[in-house]
């Protein structure tokens, strides 16, 4: 039983429902409903640093390859392995990348160093004041409304069911206390395993087991240019991105990340700010990004923003994922709290969770994603409660 | 059953409207009567003119779809600058209206 039907719980049905289990996936609204539609489907290994994530992208780098070219989605989700390129203004910021890409590479990761003046042979349009960047062939894109809405609609090939606008309201609990299904506004569905694939909103499936699970959101925009021609050709960001990633800080961050679509309009990117779900437009927040753009790539100064939208992802205290079996709560599974990094890191999710629930061995070690690692501190302690009631009024239904 | 008049299926005469005296825009070199309030997507419907740009990989014809600024399928380039969205772009006396081919930027 998938609770979500978001661009995780997609993965998780698809390589569950390979692996031979029987699957159902619900979700209270549509697939991609959440913030899988929201985003701008990153496959990205360049911002992470060496450790558990790194490891999971590096991993899901791998399967989205396989998904894309083995299991024939490659058109339909829009895969595309463009590159991605982290430029620096001054040469300190140079010098951290490097260091940054040394580490990095030690994880598989391949980094090549470009120098100021080649920067223009890679980004013909980028400004010309930058001290050089870093090139990350690895990076990646897809589609991800189509790639959770495919790899659904295969799972159910293979047997699973959807049941979409079906609001889970209750855990079905049984002489142990173990979770024995998920009680929703439309019957209650029996299962062997609970997964909680709700993304920002997972904290609240996992209060309904009593265990606390700190998800909060972290909200996003994303500025959608006019259409034109191939002005970027990958996906291009300044340095501090990454240091804005790894920031806990609930303080808006914005950093320039820019990217061509097929389609033709360009995207532009990355605020973080935690300000619970409020989904109003912030013209402080657009102007930011704006003008962080124009820096990298002066040319956008004469285009114009046709649209904005924006998301909330699911940001865990320590960034890392809640990926396994809850042992507080028997039954119950997480697959959530992926933050941005949630598409390019369901793949690898769906696999591990797989493995985990028939009995094989992962394919990496899932101890730094337990979900418990957060404790069972009152769960009004943490900021979910508060936030939560805070912005009742702004919460999507 | 009788075809309903010509004049009830004009939304003016419908809603009684006394507009204030209709200028001139051009679309394609073709001069189109236009009256004041009317965005340039209602100046072409008026004119009979129900397409107004090219997509961008196909070239196939596109015009009003939800009217409402909303799908950014009517895009046409006015006074020069390309994907303005034709169902809010309200018409000005002296409007040059072309239709847009593709992104509607031959260079940037």
């Amino acid at each position: 039983m998938v609770v979500g039907a978001g661009m995780t719980g997609a993965a998780c049905a698809w390589y569950a429902a390979r692996a031979g289990l029987r699957v159902a996936v619900v979700d209270r609204g549509a697939v991609a409903g959440g913030t899988t539609g929201a985003g701008e489907g990153n496959l990205l290994v360049s911002d992470k640093e060496p450790g558990p994530e790194l490891d999971l992208a590096m991993l899901s780098t791998r399967l989205w390859r396989e998904l894309a070219e083995e299991a024939g989605f490659a058109a339909d989700i829009e895969y595309e392995v463009k590159g991605g390129l982290v430029v620096a203004a001054q040469p300190e910021g140079f010098a951290a990348l490097e260091a940054f890409a040394r580490q990095q590479r030690r994880s598989g990761v391949v980094a090549e160093s470009v120098a100021a003046d080649a920067l223009p042979e890679l980004e013909p349009h980028l400004s010309r004041e930058l001290a050089g960047g870093f090139y990350y062939p690895q990076d990646a894109q897809v589609q991800p409304a189509r790639a959770a809405a495919l790899l659904i609609r295969d799972a159910r090939r293979m047997g699973a069911t959807l049941h979409t606008g079906t609001t889970v309201t209750g855990l079905t609990r049984g002489a142990g206390g173990e979770v024995t299904g998920v009680v929703t506004d439309r019957g209650t569905l029996r299962a062997s395993w609970v997964l909680n694939a709700a993304g920002t909103w997972g904290g609240e499936i996992a209060k309904l087991a009593d265990v606390r699970l700190p998800v909060l959101p972290r909200r996003g925009f994303v500025l959608v240019t006019e259409p034109l021609p191939r002005l970027v050709r990958h996906k291009v960001y300044a340095a501090d991105y990454v240091a804005d990633v790894a920031s806990g800080s609930a303080a808006l961050q914005a950093s320039a990340v820019v990217e061509g679509t097929a389609a033709g309009p360009v995207l532009i990117g990355a605020s973080r700010e935690r300000v619970g779900f409020d989904r109003g437009f912030s013209l402080e927040v657009a102007r930011l990004l704006a003008r962080r753009a124009i820096e990298l790539f002066p040319a956008l100064e004469q285009v114009r923003v046709m649209r904005s939208y924006l998301g909330f992802r699911p940001y865990m205290p320590d960034h890392l994922p809640a990926i396994g079996p809850d042992p507080r709560a028997p039954g119950l599974v997480h697959a959530c709290g992926h933050e941005g990094a949630g598409i390019g890191l369901a793949p690898a999710t769906g696999h591990l969770i797989s493995l985990l629930l028939t009995g094989q061995r992962p394919a990496l070690d899932p101890a730094p994603f337990r979900p418990e690692r957060f404790g069972d501190g009152g769960i009004a302690d943490d900021g979910i409660a508060r936030e939560g009631i805070a912005d009742e009024g702004a919460v999507d239904a | 059953m009788t075809r309903p008049s010509r004049r009830l299926r004009t939304p003016l005469a419908l809603v009684e409207a006394q507009p204030g005296p209709a200028f001139h825009v051009t679309f394609d070199g073709r001069t189109l009567n236009a009256l004041p309030g009317q965005t340039v997507a209602a100046v072409l419907w008026s004119a009979g003119i129900v397409s107004w740009r090219t997509t961008r990989v196909d070239e196939r014809p596109r015009g009003v779809f939800c009217g409402i600024g909303t799908c950014f399928d009517c895009l046409v380039t006015a006074n020069g600058v390309p994907n303005q969205r034709a169902c809010l772009v309200p018409a000005r006396p002296g409007d040059v209206i072309t239709t847009q081919r593709g992104d509607g930027h031959d260079s940037v």
